[in-house]
């Protein structure tokens, strides 16, 4: 190795500074809320926590494991990543398959791939969408959690992009041997395409997993929430409280709100995400260059 | 006539993505008539009274109409910027570590918000910028007066453009991070027999190695000019901070589920839908013409 120059020593000192000082940035908030969670609702509440937590207890965590509401609501998310991601990845894989079809075998493929893609650039706004939601009746079901979003044009296009890289041989061959298309699709393209499965089915997980708007939209009975839902109930009724004026108004509002618990549900709604997160990350980089980057 | 029997089984997978994008893509499509209309619920859109331009007109004359388009504007725009700049100069930085263990953890720090919903982000930017988050304890500790950052206009903006900043730069920062590994390295070499510094390197190497990416998320982003991000600001936002951080988004939300004026606020999402297509067109054709950029 040869010998460094005083300036670009300075220089690799000051990004490694700068950078690290940016890796807190995306973890200290973090930190924060967990430390919070696990503090004493007092020290919580009188703003002394900062990165450790402050009279550690598991207070909060144990008043949650016996709340309904979250379990709850909870179950709901799990059954709509579950039901949603089966929908969403078996939508796209159907509907790509032919659209990765040149031409020449699949003369209506052009027609149906601007059908599709129209819906990328143009759509109908949210009250038209409320309404069609309303009118085909999923209003208060988990289907309109579900159905409104089934087929994820961007993700189809991603597929069928990869589609068309695996080699015509493999399809021409099986089709002499007698197998039809459904056979193709199954027994061919989808053990060759495992990764791209993958990637896209990671990404469908953690939208469903993250969703909260549609609940809010579309969902009347609270009982029926997703995790996200619940939470986005409670952060925006604390932001609603936060309206009034004097400031010791504000700290009495805080004040009534069980800060520790908040922060312990907002942390436990962000958990299963972390926990997975260092395991996926490798997926979701490739998954993201694959899609983005064309040569 | 063997290949129609064949191709019947293409036509049927195809079938489900058809019915599903008819109903909930066209359909609202379709829905947007209500924007002529005098909409009632109860009559559907067969049966509204039409209006022609009634609705855009009332909307367009609302006094809360110019300060919402114009926060939607700023908000965009500078989040535009952002996300070219912010992720550049740290995938630049980046680009000079040589231990590829800190590079790996400053990449999943920095993306980790990514994959977090705005309700757990929400909540955290709201508990640290609270009356007594860490934030004006920090303030305080300067001997600075707190500050009500989610209760102030001029605050709540730079918080709302700061934070979507924060959890959505990881994304470019790796695609821009590709683009620099793709460049070839022979050229660096090249340069430094020719006596070309770090700097320089960057400067005439990276910099123009990088620059279709750059264009292409440029020019791509521009679709979105209307986009100031919806759910963060509906999670974030309270009516004293209607003036500064309203969006057109926000905006169709409270008029039309609360105040059930569902014709202006279909209006209104036409009149966004309209601008945002044609700004789609126009910089997709340009990613098309000067970076060979297609999405099929």
């Amino acid at each position: 190795m040869h010998k460094l120059t005083m300036s670009r020593r300075v220089f690799i000192i000051c990004n490694t500074l700068l950078l690290s000082a940016i890796t807190l940035l995306g973890v200290i908030p973090f930190i924060h809320l967990l430390s919070i969670s696990l503090s004493s609702n007092t020290a919580a509440m009188a703003g002394e926590v900062k990165l450790w937590p402050v009279g550690f207890n598991l207070d909060a965590y144990r008043y949650l494991g016996e709340k309904v509401e979250f379990f709850r609501s909870l179950w709901v998310s799990v059954e709509r990543v579950v039901l949603g991601t089966a929908v969403n990845m078996l939508l796209v894989f159907i509907t790509a398959f032919p659209l990765s079809k040149s031409t020449d075998q699949f003369k209506q493929r052009t027609l149906y791939v601007w059908f599709f893609a129209i819906t990328m650039f143009f759509g109908g706004g949210l009250i038209p969408t409320y309404i069609i939601v309303k009118n085909t009746g999923l209003i208060d079901s988990i289907w309109a959690l579900i159905l409104p979003g089934a087929l994820n044009v961007w993700n189809m296009v991603l597929m069928l992009n990869f589609f068309r890289t695996i080699p015509k041989e493999l399809d021409e061959a099986a089709t002499i041997d007698g197998a039809g298309h459904w056979r193709i699709l199954w027994r061919i393209y989808l053990p060759v395409s495992l990764p791209s499965i993958a990637t896209i089915g990671l990404f469908t997980i953690v939208g469903h997993w993250n969703a909260w708007f549609d609940g809010i939209l579309y969902l009347n009975s609270p009982e029926k929430y997703p995790l996200q839902t619940y939470l986005s109930t409670l952060i925006m009724s604390l932001n609603s409280q936060m309206t009034s004026i004097s400031i010791e108004q504000i700290q009495a509002m805080e004040n009534l709100s069980e800060k520790t618990l908040r922060t312990a549900q907002i942390f436990m709604g962000a958990l299963p995400i972390m926990v997975v997160y260092p395991f996926l990350q490798k997926y979701f980089v490739k998954g993201m260059t694959v899609g983005s980057v064309k040569e | 006539m063997k290949t129609l029997k064949k191709n019947y089984v293409l036509h049927l997978m195809l079938l489900p993505g058809v019915i599903v994008t008819l109903i909930y893509a066209y359909g609202p499509m379709a829905g947007l008539v209500m924007a002529f209309q005098q909409f009632e619920p109860l009559s559907g859109f067969f049966h509204s009274k039409f209006v022609g331009l009634d609705n855009f007109r009332y909307v367009f004359n609302l006094p809360d109409f110019k300060q919402v388009l114009w926060n939607t504007i700023i908000i965009a725009v500078f989040k535009m910027v952002l996300f070219l700049l912010v992720p550049l100069i740290l995938a630049l930085l980046l680009n000079e570590v040589t231990k590829r263990w800190f590079s790996r953890l400053i990449q999943s720090a920095v993306f980790l918000p990514f994959f977090l919903s705005w309700t757990v982000l929400g909540g955290v930017i709201i508990e640290l910028f609270s009356l007594n988050g860490p934030v004006n304890g920090l303030l305080s500790s300067l001997h600075l007066k707190p500050i009500m950052f989610m209760l102030d206009n001029n605050w709540f903006r730079g918080i709302v453009i700061g934070s979507d900043v924060w959890k959505g730069m990881g994304y470019n920062m790796i695609v821009m991070l590709a683009a620099i590994t793709g460049i070839n390295a022979t050229l660096y070499e090249a340069a430094e027999v020719d006596g070309a510094g770090r700097w320089k390197q960057m400067l005439h190497i990276t910099l123009p190695g990088m620059a279709p990416i750059l264009i292409l998320l440029g020019v791509l982003s521009l679709g979105g000019i209307l986009n100031a991000g919806f759910e963060q600001i509906l999670i974030m936002y309270n009516p004293t901070v209607y003036e500064g951080g309203d969006i057109i988004d926000t905006f169709v939300y409270r008029l039309g589920m609360f105040s059930q004026q569902f014709g202006p606020a279909a209006a209104v999402g036409l009149f966004k839908s309209v601008i945002s297509l044609v700004m789609v067109s126009v910089t997709y054709y340009a990613a098309y013409k000067y970076n060979n950029y297609r999405i099929f």
